[in-house]
């Protein structure tokens, strides 16, 4: 830099990074870091201060037998919510781009449900789920089968919620997917046409390959949402019946909040962290930096 | 040669199927919301009685309205947002023109340091944080919901990508006019950035406007409280609120947003797709 001399110019960049540093310090890096060793103490009590318990927290978490379910459910959640909804996000995308009639229209239907907050969504939906007087119970009864208590029934909580979760978030998605398929060479199309190959064979063979850096960008994202998204859960289910449809950060929350015992929730957030960390290491790996961090 | 053609023909003649299939899934899709609006404008005997011709209805918004402070938890909203916009342009700004412009040492580690909040977001370490802002006394105010969210990896990145891309040329001109480190920023890399600033606002308004796990830790009463607290507080089931009043009270939470989505569709989309892409 001509006007900044080499001594200045360590002196201006840490200057101008340091609103920034002090609040990510604050509210990231040292919090990361107090979770840690607060997950290393006992809860403390008005007769008895927090002391070092060593991994005391970790042995009785491992015994937990709502920890193994709600890191579990939270296993099928994410599976149940991200192939369905990349599916139908591609499939959407796939509509879109072509110059289909009321084009504007549909975008912005499949769109509307990112914009619309979790909490907001969970409202709408806990009627299509209410036993007897909800939408989904009345028209089932008005074909002649019996209403289901959706949100009730631990064999049905996950997948209500996975069926919400999956409405929320394919818009989302298909926004990646359509720009990716916008910036595809119009020439593959025409000559995939000339050759005389089928359009679902054009699909699998050019189209799908060709996404595979947008499908990984999303996977990711999805993986994230997974795992960082529990809103619905305080309006739909509360986590039950019997934690049946819990997951982690919930339960995280229930126990610094509803048990009051923050330093369980610690432990429970080192496991958070570690999942997160995981993630951060495959995308490293996996993702093509090149194509979507350029 | 006939199967060719067949083939060629299934590119051009499957449309109609499409089409159909295409308003299936956007009727499919839309229709939750839609339902929403029906329950909202209509008494509540209708709510699952879909008359073509039932008498239409404003009373649920009033009831609502009547029930819940919703303009106060908008303003709160409003507030939350402007405040948290306005100061993460300004932060974002320093650090990214910082990261673009200055080689500082120690700048790549600091830079993976930052990144690390696009993993690591506040909302996962909602003990600690909370305790911080206790420590600070800032439990129950919109400052404490919106401090942790200040300083944006993702605003952080993204304007950085924008500077870096701004042409060395236009810096050294506007240097040989006079201007120190913040006119060239102001007058130089700024106005270039504007698409940037843009998209990253959308996608900060949309996010803050509709997040619900921190602002519901934090604020604790009405003065505070954001919309979607609100929300959440009122359509607890246990209250046993009926569903066209919890339809009027979600309808006029997500409205403002809504509608802006509605009138500027193309901004956001694009600003949605550029926040991933670029």
């Amino acid at each position: 830099m001509r006007s900044a001399s080499p001594g200045m110019r360590h002196i201006y960049g840490w200057l101008l990074l340091t609103p920034a540093a002090i609040l990510l310090i604050a509210f990231t890096h040292y919090p990361t870091i107090a979770t840690f060793i607060d997950s290393f103490f006992s809860k403390s009590s008005a007769i008895r201060p927090s002391r070092f318990i060593g991994f005391s927290n970790y042995d009785a978490m491992l015994e937990d037998p709502i920890f193994w379910k709600v890191l579990f459910n939270n296993l099928w959640f994410a599976l149940g919510t991200i192939p369905t909804s990349i599916a139908i996000a591609i499939s959407m995308a796939l509509l879109v781009n072509r110059s289909l009639p009321g084009q504007g229209f549909l975008r912005m239907a499949y769109f509307t449900p990112t914009i619309l907050p979790m909490i907001a969504v969970a409202n709408i939906w806990l009627f299509f789920y209410t036993p007897q007087i909800g939408l989904i119970d009345q028209i089932l009864q008005g074909i002649g089968f019996s209403g289901h208590n959706w949100l009730g029934d631990p064999n049905t909580v996950l997948g209500a919620v996975i069926v919400m979760t999956v409405w929320k978030e394919a818009g989302f998605f298909m926004i990646f997917y359509l720009a990716a398929l916008q910036h595809l060479p119009k020439e593959l199309e025409e000559a995939a046409k000339l050759e005389g190959s089928s359009r679902w064979y054009f699909f699998w063979r050019v189209t799908f390959p060709l996404l595979m850096p947008t499908t990984l960008f999303v996977l990711i994202n999805a993986v994230l949402n997974s795992f960082k998204l529990v809103d619905h859960l305080f309006v739909l289910t509360k986590g039950g019946p019997d934690n049946a449809s819990n997951l982690l950060l919930y339960y995280i929350y229930e126990n610094a909040f509803s048990y009051f015992d923050p330093n369980y929730a610690s432990t429970l957030t080192v496991v958070l962290l570690a999942l997160l960390a995981i993630i951060a290491l495959l995308q490293f790996f996996l993702l093509d930096r090149r194509i979507h961090y350029r | 040669m006939t199967k060719q053609l067949f083939f060629q023909r299934s590119w051009n003649y499957s449309n109609g199927l499409e089409i159909v299939g295409a308003w299936l899934l956007a009727l499919l899709w839309i229709s939750p919301l839609l339902y929403a609006f029906w329950a909202a404008f209509h008494p509540s005997e209708y709510a699952v009685n879909f008359e073509l011709f039932a008498p239409i209805t404003l009373d649920n918004f009033a009831e609502a309205l009547s029930q819940a402070p919703f303009l106060q938890y908008g303003l709160n909203t409003f507030v939350l947002v402007t405040m948290l916009l306005a100061s993460q342009m300004v932060v974002c700004t320093f650090a990214a023109y910082a990261f673009a412009r200055y080689q500082f040492a120690g700048q790549n580690i600091a830079f993976s340091l930052v990144l690390v909040q696009l993993m690591i977001t506040p909302e996962i370490l909602i003990v600690e944080n909370y305790s911080t802002l206790a420590d600070l006394s800032l439990v129950d105010t919109i400052t404490g919901i919106g401090l942790p969210y200040m300083a944006s990896a993702f605003g952080i990145f993204l304007l950085r990508q924008a500077f870096k891309s701004t042409p060395k040329e236009l810096e050294e001109a506007a240097r040989l006019e006079g201007c120190g480190m913040f006119g060239v920023l102001w007058r130089v890399y700024v106005p270039l950035a504007k698409p940037t600033y843009l998209a990253y606002g959308l996608v900060s308004i949309s996010h803050h406007w509709n997040n619900f796990l921190w602002p519901l830790i934090v604020s604790n009463s009405v003065e505070t409280r954001p919309l979607t607290v609100g929300l959440g507080v009122f359509g607890a089931p246990e209250s046993g609120v009926d569903w066209s009043i919890v339809s009027a009270a979600t309808l006029l939470s997500v409205a403002p947003l809504m509608i802006s989505f509605l009138l500027f569709q193309r901004q956001f989309i694009q600003s949605f797709m550029h926040s991933g892409i670029k």
